[in-house]
């Protein structure tokens, strides 16, 4: 597949919005919040950055990519119809006992995923053991990973960030979506994790600081983290919470929970409109 | 063969001995492979070795990226941290995925010895067993636990494999019929009072305490169970039709090893008296290993006086 560029990424992105929250609220569960959030990163790895074939999901020589962040399933599904590795209309199962498209992502049932994960803090780990296995082949393939900032509160991230640059895993990327919010409010409340930049340098890896929803700045990330040698990298994407859909944007009370028909039906609009002003650009 | 070693030590040198013919075999350790005998294998083999330091949750979820890509990782450490520290991080990145992740736990059981409580894991059976197609293997000797790491590498799926620290003899390499299999217990004597199942260093034991009985004229069969899941029902079964009444002896707390497992079954198949020997619900206590074993009574003698408590249950 060609790369999409920054328009087409966009368009991509309002429709895996509008799939992501169509999808949760079908399921009446889910967690609409984070998905928007991390949207456009996903969209930009999918679209852009790596090398996958949906005809071929298992493909030796492919990326890797682990939604360390579980729980925004939506969006990875999403993004992975999107791409075409399953029917989009198979999201209207997400989260169904009828179907595979379980709450949190399962590599072993949804064709795409490479990591099954939902236990915050785990999914890190699993991504340093990915990019390792790569080494040990000598391969140039390379692995991803997306976290969420509350995700940083789990030690467990800390000890995969050591492993990383311990073993010097340039070939290891990862976006943190710094969207500011958890289930109980802001991150600066509940724990707080800035200055996460020089956490991150601390650990001895390539930090870069982008806006999380300007494809250009991503694409420049993802290059700049692709040149990088010697380290892991970490694009820290600063991000809205709730992205593209008015009345969740900024909202912690919209991290776990599903629109009822009257906010859904707001949503699909403000989406739609999105949609279509994109496609007429 | 004959003589004595420590199943971690045997354990250690079968990583080497097989290396060669496993070319996907890797190992990790957390700082512990001078102690879960890994060290060997990190010598001969250093581009296949990674220390992750003392931070086992993160080697079991680097353990489960490497087995998402076809390697074989053996994850070492304590069995205290990979059951217990790592526990939700095998459940959730190794045994949900069902990726094939050995995950090795040293120094298994009280006769860890003078480090003393927080160290002797006495619950680890339990909580591995619980996860959904984990397997989970004790072998009793230094010559089983070396077949035991070769069937575990040609074993796809997620494994726990549990170590001893105190040198114990070897003998199942000289006892007749003996063959090994992943999930078949095997019977080291025959008899027909009582069956003894065992695992770990217990077996030996329970050999030991099957010679004492049979100085009091009753007829023990000892079985070594060292796959504790799947457990060997059809061997179970027999024993318990034959002998009419079983005890278990694991160096593992009474509740949900071994004992527990075989209850499970046996109360639903054939309710004959089962006497669970092992640690009752307690700490573990610091000693030499011999006097903590001991002081729990997980000796020949203390098996000989369940097997005696199991005969008397019988009707």
């Amino acid at each position: 597949m060609e790369k999409l560029p920054v328009k087409d990424l966009q368009r991509m992105a309002a429709k895996g919005r509008l799939l992501a929250v169509d999808a949760v609220h079908t399921a009446a569960s889910g967690h609409p919040g984070g998905s928007l959030s991390c949207m456009d990163m996903l969209t930009a790895l999918y679209f852009n950055e790596m090398n996958v074939d949906p005809k071929n999901p298992r493909m030796e020589e492919r990326d890797r990519f682990v939604l360390s962040k579980g729980h925004c399933a939506p969006a990875l599904y999403a993004v992975l119809a999107l791409r075409g590795f399953f029917p989009v209309e198979e999201l209207k199962l997400l989260r169904s006992i009828k179907a595979h498209l379980s709450g949190h992502p399962d590599m072993r049932h949804v064709p795409g995923v490479d990591m099954s994960t939902g236990s915050l803090g785990q999914g890190l780990s699993t991504a340093v053991g990915m990019a390792m296995a790569a080494k040990l082949r000598g391969s140039a393939r390379r692995c991803y990973a997306v976290c969420g900032d509350g995700e940083m509160a789990e030690g467990q991230i800390w000890e995969a960030a050591m492993a990383a640059a311990k073993w010097k895993l340039d070939n290891l990327c990862i976006f943190v979506d710094v969207n500011g919010l958890q289930i109980d409010g802001r991150t600066a409340d509940v724990m707080p994790l800035e200055p996460l930049d020089k956490k991150f340098e601390a650990f001895n890896w390539n930090v870069i600081k982008t806006d999380g929803h300007d494809f250009s700045a991503i694409l420049a990330a993802l290059a700049q983290a692709r040149e990088n040698k010697g380290a892991p990298t970490a694009i820290l994407a600063a991000t809205v919470k709730g992205k593209g859909v008015s009345f969740m944007e900024n909202q912690a009370g919209w991290h776990g929970k599903a629109p009822n028909d009257e906010q859904f039906a707001q949503a699909k609009a403000e989406l739609e409109a999105r949609i279509k002003e994109l496609e007429g650009n | 063969m004959a003589g004595k070693i420590a199943t971690r030590n045997a354990y250690g040198e079968a990583l080497v001995e097989l290396a060669e013919k496993y070319p996907e075999l890797v190992v990790l350790d957390a700082d512990l492979s001078g102690a879960t005998m890994s060290k060997f294998f990190a010598a001969a083999y250093p581009d296949r070795f990674f220390d992750c330091g003392i931070a086992e949750c993160n080697m079991t979820g680097i353990a489960a990226g490497l087995a998402a890509d076809g390697f074989k990782p053996f994850a070492n450490t304590f069995a205290m941290f990979a059951a217990g520290r790592a526990y939700e991080q095998v459940r959730n990145s190794v045994g949900y995925p069902h990726l094939n992740v050995k995950i090795v736990g040293s120094h298994g059981g009280v006769s860890v010895g003078e480090d003393g409580a927080t160290h002797q894991c006495i619950e680890d059976f339990a909580l591995m067993r619980e996860i959904p197609g984990m397997l989970v293997c004790c072998p009793c000797d230094g010559h089983e636990m070396r077949l035991a790491v070769e069937a575990l590498l040609n074993y796809e799926g997620p494994a726990y494999l549990r170590l001893e620290r105190p040198a114990t003899e070897i003998f199942t390499d000289e006892t007749e019929g003996y063959e090994f299999a992943l999930g078949k217990g095997a019977v080291l004597r025959d008899g027909s009072d009582v069956s003894i199942v065992a695992a770990g260093i217990m077996v030996g034991k329970a050999l030991e305490a099957a010679k004492l009985l049979e100085t009091e004229g009753v007829s023990a069969r000892v079985i070594d169970m060292h796959t504790i899941k799947p457990l060997d029902t059809g061997l179970l079964l027999k024993a318990a039709r034959e002998t009419g009444c079983v005890v278990t002896s694991e160096e593992h707390s009474v509740l949900g090893g071994l004992g527990g497992a075989v209850c499970e079954y046996l109360s639903g198949a054939c309710p004959v008296p089962v006497v669970r020997h092992g640690v009752e619900d307690d700490f573990g206590r610091s000693g030499t290993a011999n006097a903590v074993l001991e002081y729990f009574g997980l000796t020949a003698e203390g098996i000989a006086e369940k097997a005696r408590l199991a005969i008397r249950l019988k009707k």
